[in-house]
C-alpha cells in the first residue's frame, strides 16, 4: 500500500465520522456520477490490498525460519510440489537447475546452454517478492489465504534454502528480504517490442506473392502413433457438410469417400457433451482436482484406492461415509475435504466407479 | 481438374444401411466387384424395409430423384416441439461435436487447465459463449453478483468500492474484441505437436463485451495518471490472479466488462465481471475482478515472473511481453479434416492483430511459393477476428495450405523459421507464425510445419 493511500484514508475515514454519522458510507465529493460506488474504508482496503511489488511495497512485517518452513512445508506443499520442491508430478518444480555462480551473476547458466530438461521456479524467478507474493495470496493450492504473513515467510525461507539462497539456518524476515539476492536477478528484459502497442516488432513477414519458396521443404508433422492421441477427430467435427473429421482410430483411408460421405462416420443423435456416468460426475465434481487414473496427485490414484479395497466386503459403505465428512490418515496425513454436495445415489455411483478402477 | 460426378449427390441413402465393418473394410481397400454387390443388397433391404410406399426404389437410385425430397421426412408429418421447451436455448443435437475440449496430457489437473475453442466448426467472427476457450489458474466459481465488489485504489485520490448494480449503471460501452491466450500455439514452437486448429489455435475467442471503460471508472476514483503509469488488476479467485496493466498502453481501450454477447459473462468467463484489454494477451483479462489498484511500478506477480515470459537463445525472460501479434489461421479446411471429393471449395479462416486492423490476408495452396489474396468480410475491425474467404477448386493433387495476415502497422505474419532465427525453439509464448495444413490426395489434412 502507498503512503499516499495512507493519507487519503484518514481523510476518507474523518469524512466519514463527519458526514456519515450512522455508518452510512459517504460519497465522493469528486464523483462525476453521483450515487455510484462509496468510499473504501481503511479496513477493506487492508483486507484486500495484500500485493506484495519487487520494491517490497506491501510486505507485511514478520518472519519465519527455514526450519518452521520446513515442518509448513512437509503438512501442506510436499504433496504437490515433492519434499524438496523437486517434483514434476502435478505442477513444474520449484527447485533445481541453479548454481553458487548464478548466485553471482544473477544470471541462471542453465537457461542458455540447456542443459535441464526443464526450466524451474527457482531458475526462473527474479525477485523474491514474488514468491512471498504468491504463495501468500494462493497457496495451498486446494486452501489459497490459509497461511499468515509469518508462515509465508517460514515458506519462502525454505524454498530459498532448497536452491542453497539461504543457509539452513536462516530467518527470513521483513528487514532483510531485500537483501536476498535470486540466481536470475538479472535475467529479465523488458527490452522487447510487446508491453506497448506502439513498440516495434522483432520480426516481419514477407509480402512475396509469386515463387517465393522455390524448393517447399516439409520440417515437421504428426508421427503415426500420435494419430488417435487427441481422440477421434470425427467425433470432434461437424458429421455433415464439406469439411468432417478423419477417422484417426483407424489408418488414413486409401481415397477420397466421394461427395456423399459414404464409408465416413455417421451422424449420431446423442449430445455427446451431454454424457453422463462416474467419471464425468468425478470430474465436475472436482475429485479429479487431488485423483488421477494411475498416478498419486493430492490423494491417492483410483487404480491404488481399487487396489487397496479389492474384496474387502463393506468397502462401498466404509468409503462412501469417509466421501460423505472427510478423512484422514489412510493414505497419509493429507486430509480428503468431506464432498457433502453429492447425493447419496452420486456418492454411491462414485465409490463403486472408483473401487471397480475407474472402469 | 477432374468434374466432380452429380449422381453421387442423389444417390442418398437410409442410413446405417450397411455395417460398419463394411465401411472400415471399403475405406480400407475401396470398392471392388463383390463389396458392390454387398452394398447393392444392403441397399434394397434397408429400402425395403422402410415403407411400402417407397415402389421404386431401384428406379430412384437410378436418377428419378433423392429421397430427401421424394419422401416426406418426419419433421414435416408429425407436431414438432412447443416453444420453450428449450427455455434457455441449446445447439442442435447434430452439433455435439463441436465443444471445448482440453488436450490430453497437457495438463495435470483440471483446475488449473485449458478447454479449447472449437475453431474448425465456427464461422464468421463471434465465438458462441459457451464455445469461449476457459483458462482458470485455481479452478472456477459461481460468483454470486449481490456480494461481488470491485475496489480501486492505490494512487487514487478517492479509494472506492462499487458493487454490479453501481457498476451497471454507469455509462457502457460495447465492442468486439479477441481474446487469445499467449500460450496460443504455444505448443508447436519447436516442432508439430497436436493435429487439429482446436489445439493449435483454439485459446482464442472473439466477443462483444459491454461495460464501463477502464478510463471512466479510474477518473472517477480520481486516479493519478502522472505518477501512476501502470495499475494492478486482481482477480476474485482462488489464484488470486494479478497482472500488471501498462496504462499507457491500455487506458483508452480497456474495459470493465460484465457482458458478452448480449448476455452476463459466463461464470467460466469471469462473471459478474471481468477485464477486457483488447490486444493483450488473456491472462491480462482478469475474471472475477475484484480490484484494480493504481501504481508506479509494475508488480512481478507470478504469472509476470514465472510464467507468460519468453525465453530467449541467450538465456534472457522477456517480462511483461503483452501484445498479440498480428496472426491468421485457415480453420475450413484445418487438421483432422476430411474432405470428400475434388472440387469447388470455400476456405476460409480468421485473421487479427493486437495492434490494430487486419488490412489484408494471403492465401498459398503451395506450400507459400504462390499466393493470392482472400476476401475480407466485413466487419473489420480493430483488434478483433476478421473473417477471410477464397475460392478454391481442387484438382486432387496434395496441398500445403498456408494464410498470411497484414495489419495496419505494416506488419505482415511471418513463418515460423522466421520467428525461430531471433527466439530459438524453447519459448512457450507468442507463436503467431503462418500455420500450414497438409491436403493429401485421399481428402485427409493434417497438421505440418514448412521449412
Amino acid at each position: 500500500m502507498f503512503k499516499l493511500d495512507k493519507l487519503i484514508l484518514r481523510l476518507g475515514v474523518a469524512a466519514l465520522i463527519t458526514v456519515a454519522a450512522q455508518f452510512t458510507f459517504a460519497q465522493s465529493g469528486l464523483a462525476q456520477f453521483p450515487g455510484i460506488g462509496r468510499v473504501a474504508t481503511p479496513a477493506e482496503v487492508k483486507a484486500w490490498d495484500i500485493d506484495v511489488r519487487p520494491d517490497f511495497k506491501g510486505l507485511p512485517k514478520g518472519s519465519g525460519s527455514v526450519e518452521k518452513g520446513q515442518v509448513i512445508w512437509e503438512a501442506k506443499c510436499a504433496s504437490c510440489h515433492g519434499t524438496f520442491g523437486e517434483s514434476n508430478e502435478i505442477f513444474t518444480p520449484i527447485a533445481g537447475g541453479t548454481t553458487k555462480d548464478d548466485l553471482k551473476t544473477g544470471r541462471v547458466a542453465s537457461l542458455k546452454d540447456m542443459k535441464q530438461p526443464q526450466r524451474t521456479t527457482l531458475m526462473k524467478v527474479s525477485t523474491v517478492s514474488t514468491l512471498w507474493d504468491y504463495i501468500y495470496r494462493a497457496m495451498p493450492w486446494n486452501a489459497p489465504r490459509s497461511l499468515t504473513p509469518d508462515d509465508t515467510y517460514a515458506l519462502v525461507a525454505f524454498i530459498l534454502s532448497l536452491g542453497e539462497i539461504v543457509p539452513d539456518d536462516f530467518v527470513l524476515s521483513d528487514k532483510n528480504i531485500a537483501e536476498i539476492k535470486m540466481p536470475n536477478r538479472n535475467g529479465m528484459t523488458t527490452k522487447h517490442g510487446f508491453w506497448n502497442a506502439k513498440d516495434k516488432p522483432d520480426t516481419n513477414g514477407s509480402a512475396c506473392m509469386h515463387n517465393c519458396v522455390p524448393f517447399v521443404q516439409i520440417g515437421s508433422t504428426l508421427p503415426d502413433f500420435a494419430r488417435n492421441a487427441h481422440e477421434n477427430i470425427a467425433d470432434q467435427n461437424r458429421m455433415y457438410g464439406p469439411y468432417r473429421g478423419a477417422n484417426t482410430t483407424k489408418p488414413p483411408i486409401k481415397q477420397l469417400p466421394g461427395t456423399s460421405g459414404l464409408g465416413l462416420a455417421q451422424a449420431v443423435e446423442t449430445h455427446s457433451s451431454a454424457a453422463k456416468g462416474p467419471s464425468v460426475l468425478f470430474k465436475n465434481e472436482n475429485c479429479s482436482a487431488c485423483h488421477a487414473p494411475n498416478a498419486k496427485l493430492v490423494g491417492p490414484s483410483i487404480a491404488d484406492i481399487a487396489k487397496k479395497y479389492e474384496g474387502q466386503s463393506g468397502a462401498v459403505d466404509k468409503l462412501s461415509i469417509k466421501v460423505k465428512v472427510g478423512g484422514a490418515g489412510v493414505w497419509g496425513s493429507i486430509p480428503m475435504p468431506a464432498q457433502a454436495q453429492l447425493s447419496d445415489e452420486d456418492r454411491k455411483t462414485l465409490v463403486l466407479w472408483m473401487l471397480s478402477g475407474g472402469k | 481438374m477432374e468434374k466432380p460426378t452429380n449422381q453421387a449427390r442423389l444417390v442418398k441413402a437410409p442410413e446405417h444401411f450397411i455395417s460398419q465393418e463394411l465401411i472400415a473394410d471399403i475405406n480400407t481397400n475401396g470398392l471392388d466387384e463383390n463389396r458392390r454387390g454387398f452394398l447393392r443388397k444392403g441397399f434394397l433391404s434397408a429400402l425395403g424395409g422402410v415403407s411400402a410406399g417407397l415402389v421404386a426404389p431401384l428406379a430412384m437410385a437410378a436418377g428419378e430423384g433423392d429421397p430427401a425430397i421424394l419422401e416426406k421426412q418426419e419433421w414435416q408429418t408429425t407436431l414438432g416441439k412447443n416453444v420453450a421447451t428449450m427455455p434457455y436455448g441449446v445447439p442442435s443435437i447434430y452439433e455435439s461435436n463441436l465443444i471445448r475440449r482440453e488436450s490430453p496430457g497437457l495438463t495435470r489437473v483440471s483446475a488449473a487447465s485449458v478447454a479449447f475453442t472449437p475453431l474448425q466448426g465456427l464461422f464468421g467472427t463471434i465465438t458462441p459463449n459457451g464455445l469461449h476457450f476457459e483458462r482458470h489458474h485455481q479452478g472456477w466459481y459461481n460468483v454470486n453478483p449481490e456480494t461481488h465488489r470491485l475496489m480501486v485504489n492505490g494512487m487514487v485520490k478517492n479509494p472506492r468500492v462499487f458493487t454490479m448494480n453501481d457498476l451497471m449503471r454507469l455509462p457502457s460501452v460495447s465492442r468486439t474484441h479477441f481474446i487469445e491466450c499467449g500460450a496460443n500455439t504455444g505448443l508447436e514452437w519447436g516442432n508439430v505437436a497436436v493435429p487439429t486448429v482446436q489445439y493449435t489455435h483454439g485459446m482464442l475467442s472473439c466477443c462483444e463485451f459491454t461495460g464501463v471503460p477502464l478510463k471512466v471508472l479510474l477518473e472517477e476514483c480520481g486516479a493519478d495518471f502522472k505518477k501512476g503509469k501502470f495499475m494492478l488488476a486482481e482477480g476474485g479467485d482462488g489464484s488470486g490472479m494479478t497482472r500488471t496493466i501498462n496504462l499507457e498502453s491500455c487506458l483508452n481501450d480497456t474495459i470493465v466488462a460484465w457482458a458478452m454477447n448480449g448476455e452476463m459473462l459466463r461464470p467460466e468467463n469471469g462473471f459478474p465481471l471481468r477485464l477486457v484489454v483488447p490486444g493483450v494477451q488473456g491472462v491480462s483479462w482478469v475474471k472475477w475482478l475484484r480490484r484494480l489498484e493504481v501504481g508506479d511500478a509494475p508488480w512481478g506477480s507470478k504469472d509476470e515472473a514465472i510464467h507468460y515470459i519468453d525465453l530467449m537463445p541467450n538465456g534472457d525472460h522477456r517480462q511483461y511481453s503483452s501484445i498479440q501479434e498480428c496472426k491468421s489461421v485457415i480453420t475450413t479446411p484445418s487438421g483432422g479434416q476430411q474432405l470428400l471429393d475434388k472440387g469447388f471449395y470455400n476456405v476460409s479462416g480468421m485473421a487479427w492483430s493486437g495492434r490494430g486492423k487486419i488490412t489484408r490476408v494471403d492465401v498459398s495452396f503451395d506450400g507459400g511459393n504462390n499466393w493470392r489474396t482472400a476476401r475480407l468480410e466485413t466487419p473489420v475491425l480493430t483488434k478483433s477476428i476478421t473473417r477471410f474467404n477464397i475460392d478454391w477448386v481442387w484438382d486432387g493433387s496434395p496441398s500445403i495450405m498456408q494464410s498470411r495476415a497484414v495489419d495496419d502497422t505494416g506488419y505482415i505474419q511471418p513463418p515460423i523459421k522466421t520467428l525461430r532465427n531471433v527466439r530459438g525453439t524453447r519459448s512457450i509464448y507468442h507463436n503467431n507464425a503462418i500455420q500450414s495444413w497438409k491436403l493429401d490426395t485421399n481428402g485427409e489434412v493434417s497438421n505440418v510445419q514448412v521449412g
